[in-house]
């Protein structure tokens, strides 16, 4: 120990000054500068997480794939039969998706689309109940940035606030620092979701009068420029009375104290929504619908000596056409009056996790005005003629002829 | 006659009273930020590595040493402004400090000579570890000039012999 008493005075003087400067300087490289001790503790520590992580996993999956496949049989029977239920119900859906993105397109609308995500695994949290984040297995070298969107499956779960060489903290939207911009599916009410230190999450703000429901939807409004708008956050739990304002608890749908393994928003692009009929014109549409006057009859015979002096107009019948069904709207769709939406008829919904989607991510709408005006009914529709009907919902659903003379246009 | 041997080599070992062991130190460092301000050339030398060297080669003890190059680095460090974090000379002297008084164990540093010789060579590896900590940890925007440190070792080592000189006269015999 007398030996190396001298090289150890000078090791903990030198590794002392490492630390102060580590404490001081921080991390240049990223967007948002970490202090370097922080890199080097995340560094030195998040490897282990991700090889017990590894080894969990692996040891999981060994079990479920080779030892234990008890009901296995049974188990895919019931998920074929589901999968089966589901690709029906994605027909429909995509029907009615098609249709709305017609809607949108007449009404200038343009659908923000989660362009790129990438999958990560959870490998470790804070450890602090007063700080609520987790670590994920990506980083910068992944293309992760800050102030990113983290999702799950079944829901929205954070934002990315401090990214590193191979991993990131994501900051859980219960966390007391965290702030989500949300609207009330059916209220069409928008609030600021905040964290609470006990780890509920909470709408502040709310107007005494304003009506909210205990278990409606609460999704992104888009408002905070992280989170793409139309995103599930949860569903509202209970209402109370503040002094000044209502405090809306929300149960958020994904599970934030369970969570493994989540997805970064990487890129978000806006574009015209996309239309099934290729080149599609919103007057070749609207054409297809409106009624027409039909040619002109053969005049008989007999009546050939009488002058006339126009064509003989046969009132058209109304053919029937399938109205357009009026259920709720499109999460987190904001209407903007225009001149063609007056005629357009309320569109159907679409699920935020639309399946018609070619990405395969969630697709939420936005209008192309900057407007945030929001009506909870639809577009008025044009004073009707008495023969006038409602728009179709869709290109298949021609009007039917009554008479063989009565050709639409 | 008997016949003694004795060793020949005879460690003399320096200690500085308290006011000196303070206020030298605090001399050099405000020499150091202030003179430049007046003689530009003056911030190629560095008064307060010299006289680490100089205490640590005096008391030939290497816990003495460190501490006495830690304490007058992070004082340099503290008045080299708010951007310059707190650390870079501290290390740097702290080393120099260790190797000094290591080298005065095994040296005679008396003479004019090797005085000239460890100072050239302690101020390049002072410059090297700050380069080295200031573009590898700190990720300051820094270039290595070879020929600027050795103009800058051969101009401090020529000022510390006539310092090193002057200084003599406040050494006390331990």
């Amino acid at each position: 120990m007398g030996r190396y008493r001298n090289v150890s005075f000078l090791a903990a003087a030198i590794f002392l000054q490492i630390l102060g400067l580590a404490i001081q300087v921080k991390s240049p490289t990223e967007n948002h500068p970490a202090r370097l001790i922080r890199v080097w503790a995340v560094s030195t520590i998040t490897p282990f997480e991700k090889g017990l992580v590894r080894i969990q996993s692996g040891a999981s999956d060994l079990w479920h794939d080779y030892f234990y496949l008890r009901s296995v049989r049974q188990e895919n029977r019931e998920l074929r039969d589901q999968i089966e239920q589901l690709q029906i119900e994605q027909v429909r859906m995509k029907q009615d998706a098609d249709q709305a993105h017609r809607l949108q397109s007449l009404l200038g609308f343009k659908e923000q689309f989660i362009a790129k995500t990438l999958a990560a695994q959870v490998i470790g949290s804070s450890g602090s109940e007063q700080s609520r984040t987790v670590t994920i297995d990506r980083g910068s070298r992944d293309g992760v940035q800050a102030d990113m969107a983290v999702i799950s499956a079944t829901g929205v779960v954070g934002k990315v606030i401090s990214v590193f060489k191979s991993t990131a903290q994501v900051l859980l939207i219960n966390d007391q620092q965290s702030g989500v911009g949300t609207i009330l599916e059916q209220s069409r009410l928008q609030g600021v979701l905040k964290g609470k230190s006990s780890g509920e999450l909470l709408i502040d703000k709310i107007m005494p009068d304003e009506e909210v429901k205990p278990g409606d939807r609460v999704l992104t409004s888009g408002g905070d420029q992280i989170f793409p708008k139309g995103l599930i956050i949860g569903n509202v739990d209970r209402i109370e009375k503040g002094p000044e304002f209502l405090q809306v608890t929300v149960r958020p749908t994904a599970a934030l104290n369970r969570l493994e393994e989540v997805l970064v928003i990487l890129k978000k692009e806006e574009r015209d929504p996309t239309s099934t009929a290729a080149n599609a014109r919103a007057s070749d549409i609207l054409a297809e619908r409106l009624p027409s006057v039909p040619d002109k009859p053969p005049a008989p015979a007999n009546a050939a000596g009488s002058a006339t002096a126009g064509h003989a107009v046969s009132v058209p019948r109304v053919a029937h056409v399938q109205p357009v069904t009026a259920s709720s709207e499109i999460p987190g769709q904001v209407k903007s009056p225009s001149a063609s939406a007056s005629a357009v008829a309320k569109a159907p919904s679409a699920p935020a996790s639309n399946p018609s989607n070619p990405t395969g991510a969630p697709v939420v709408t936005k209008p192309a005005t900057t407007s945030s005006a929001q009506t909870s009914k639809p577009a008025p529709k044009q004073p009707a003629p008495a023969t006038s009907k409602p728009i179709a919902d869709s290109p298949s659903t021609q009007p039917q002829p009554s008479n063989p003379g009565d050709t639409p246009q | 006659m008997a016949l003694t041997y004795t060793s020949r080599e005879q460690i003399e070992v320096y200690r500085f009273s308290l006011p000196v062991t303070l206020i030298v130190p605090l001399v050099a460092v405000f020499l150091q930020v202030f003179l430049p301000l007046r003689f530009p050339f003056f911030a190629i030398f560095d008064l307060p590595l010299l006289i680490v060297i100089f205490f640590a080669m005096a008391r030939r003890s290497q816990v003495a040493g460190l501490v006495t190059g830690a304490a007058i680095g992070l004082l340099q460090d503290s008045l080299a402004g708010a951007s310059h974090p707190l650390g870079l000379y501290g290390i740097a002297k702290t080393v120099v400090g260790y190797g000094a008084s290591s080298l005065g164990v095994k040296l005679d540093v008396e003479s004019v000579g090797t005085r000239f010789l460890v100072v050239i060579g302690f101020d390049v590896i002072h410059e090297l570890i700050y380069f080295l900590i200031a573009r590898g940890m700190v990720r300051m925007n820094m270039h290595w000039n070879w020929a600027h440190e050795l103009e800058s070792a051969f101009a401090n080592a020529i000022l510390a012999v006539f310092l090193f000189a002057l200084m003599d006269r406040l050494k006390d015999r331990a």
